[in-house]
């Protein structure tokens, strides 16, 4: 744990003239378990999809699992080492995102299949165990439609799971649940946490979640990291007014 | 207003019978009553044909040759839609590239064959191409490029509406909601992968109504073929019929001939495709045993 393994370096980001992001430096050290939040419009989740690149940074630096990216133009080399940068990276969307022409299982082979040099048979055990930490291998022959939204992103979590991240990143992954199916994926999240072996990049409203299982927690506003630490120092220290205003307002 | 005052004007007795008119209309299904306008329309067309001195004897004697040349149409739409398919599905992953000469080759043959008329392209291939190979190639390589009616005629219609079911791909591939692409590119799947695996996969889905309709349309337009004077082995109905009514007289009774063939063959496969629209929706509802 003496390299971090998440180190982002003046990271700037504009779509157009509007500036989203305006300048994030955070180190993140293996097993990490950090929750991002703030306003919308904060920055937060333009943050996390630079982190895999699914957003091109304007300005700044990011490295990965020892994989270090610098903004940039797309050429084949740079889009190379983007590639091996998700491939260390699972991600988790608001809206699943799962592949609705296959099954769930196939979903969660998809990447694998194609991209490691596991044999099939592994690939296909490996996935099954991953269903089965999800509380789905009854539902790997199922299609993601007949599943609950819950369930979706369950399998979604396996499926990112599937390549063996180093890095899981979550995008709000509750926020387009109903309420009486949050708890399920929280929990599949909070098993992940406690597992201390995967680093977690969590941008979320759940501060119950936050609470019990981040080491650290970073309050975006305004495109800048304003304010960060344990859980213990946000919720029960003395914080800058704008990170008290939103804790009072989401709690 | 002047409705409510016909209706007064109208003695009590009539108006009785006009009602009662109205509601034993009301007891025969809407269908049968469209039944009956079809069958009076046929009726009329009929008395029409015979008064113009239709010759059914002469349809019993020639109508076989016509109805046989329907494998021609077949022949050339199945060949065709196939051609056209490929062309339509580079044409659309080039609209969709960032590559200029992908985007600039598909955005040219679009534009070209979309905007000029099928009738003109067809003899573009038929008999500018030759005099163009000519010009440019050695004569031994120039004569690859001088066709029979045939392959020009279907070389034709295929980048024609290849051209058209190119915008129907690219819509096909740009419908499928952009989180798609985005979670393949996490999971570390490159382009081309995304897009063989995750994309065309659901924009097949879409585009299959839309290219049913086209080669509905293309079954028809192969009657065109027949202009640029194919051969007999290769006439089509339409073809068949103008050889055969120009001989005798008979154009009446060999263009509707022709004309008939070609309605039931567009009758067919719009009811396959009804059926098979059908079937491809089911991997998509939530109930049902499909998917």
């Amino acid at each position: 744990m003496a390299e971090p393994h998440v180190r982002v370096s003046n990271l700037h980001k504009s779509f157009g003239a509007l500036e989203v992001l305006k300048g994030v430096d955070i180190e993140i050290n293996a097993g990490e378990v950090v929750v991002v939040f703030g306003r919308s419009g904060s920055g937060k989740s333009t943050f996390l999809r630079c982190i895999n690149f699914l957003e091109e940074p304007t300005v700044g630096t990011i490295e990965v699992a020892g994989i270090s990216i610098g903004a940039g133009s797309p050429t084949r080399h740079r889009r190379k080492q983007i590639q091996s940068v998700r491939k260390t990276c699972g991600m988790v969307f608001q809206q699943f995102n799962l592949f609705p022409h296959m099954s769930v299982l196939d979903n969660v082979m998809e990447a694998p299949r194609r991209i490691s040099s596991d044999s099939a048979t592994a690939v296909k055990d490996h996935a099954m165990s991953l269903l089965a930490d999800v509380g789905l291998a009854d539902k790997a022959a199922e299609y993601p439609i007949r599943l609950s939204g819950g369930q979706q992103q369950r399998v979604a979590i396996a499926r990112a799971l599937a390549m063996k991240p180093q890095v899981m990143l979550f995008d709000e992954p509750t926020s387009a649940l109903d309420p009486e199916l949050i708890h399920e994926v929280l929990s599949v999240m909070r098993s992940l946490a406690n597992d201390h072996s995967t680093t977690m990049i969590v941008v979320t409203h759940e501060m119950g979640f936050a609470r019990e299982v981040a080491s650290r927690m970073c309050f975006f506003h305004e495109g800048v990291i304003l304010e960060q630490g344990t859980p213990e120092q946000m919720f029960d220290g003395s914080r800058l007014p704008e990170t008290q205003r939103f804790l009072n307002a989401v709690m | 207003m002047s409705n409510t005052r016909t209706v007064e004007a109208v003695p009590h007795q009539r108006h009785g019978l006009a009602e009662s008119l109205e509601i034993a209309s009301l007891k025969v299904p809407f269908r049968m009553k469209v039944a009956l306008v079809w069958l009076v329309i046929g009726g009329l067309l009929l008395v029409g044909f015979l008064k113009s001195g239709f010759d059914i004897a002469w349809m019993g004697d020639h109508a076989a040759a016509i109805v046989k040349a329907v494998w021609v149409t077949i022949a050339f739409s199945i060949i065709a839609i196939a051609c056209a398919v490929v062309l339509a599905l580079l044409g659309a992953l080039g609209r969709v590239s960032r590559n200029p000469i992908a985007y600039g080759v598909s955005g040219f043959y679009t534009s070209f064959f979309r905007g000029t008329p099928l009738i003109v392209q067809l003899f573009l291939w038929y008999l500018a191409l030759p005099q163009l190979a000519l010009g440019l190639l050695p004569e031994q390589y120039a004569t690859w490029f001088i066709w029979p009616a045939q392959v020009a005629g279907i070389v034709g219609i295929a980048f024609n509406y290849g051209a058209y079911m190119t915008e129907i791909f690219r819509s096909g591939i740009e419908a499928v909601p952009h989180g798609q692409a985005e979670a393949a590119a996490a999971l570390g799947m490159s382009s081309s992968q995304q897009m063989r695996r995750i994309i065309l996969p659901q924009a097949t889905r879409i585009v299959i109504p839309p290219t049913g309709n086209e080669f509905i349309a293309m079954m028809k337009d192969t009657a065109l073929i027949g202009l640029l004077g194919t051969t007999l082995m290769w006439a089509d109905p339409f073809r068949m019929a103008q050889l055969s009514g120009k001989a005798d007289f008979r154009n009446l009774e060999a263009l509707i001939a022709a004309a008939l063939v070609y309605w039931g063959l567009t009758a067919i496969f719009s009811f396959f495709q009804r059926k098979l629209e059908e079937r491809m929706s089911k991997g998509y509802v939530r109930q049902g045993k499909g998917a």
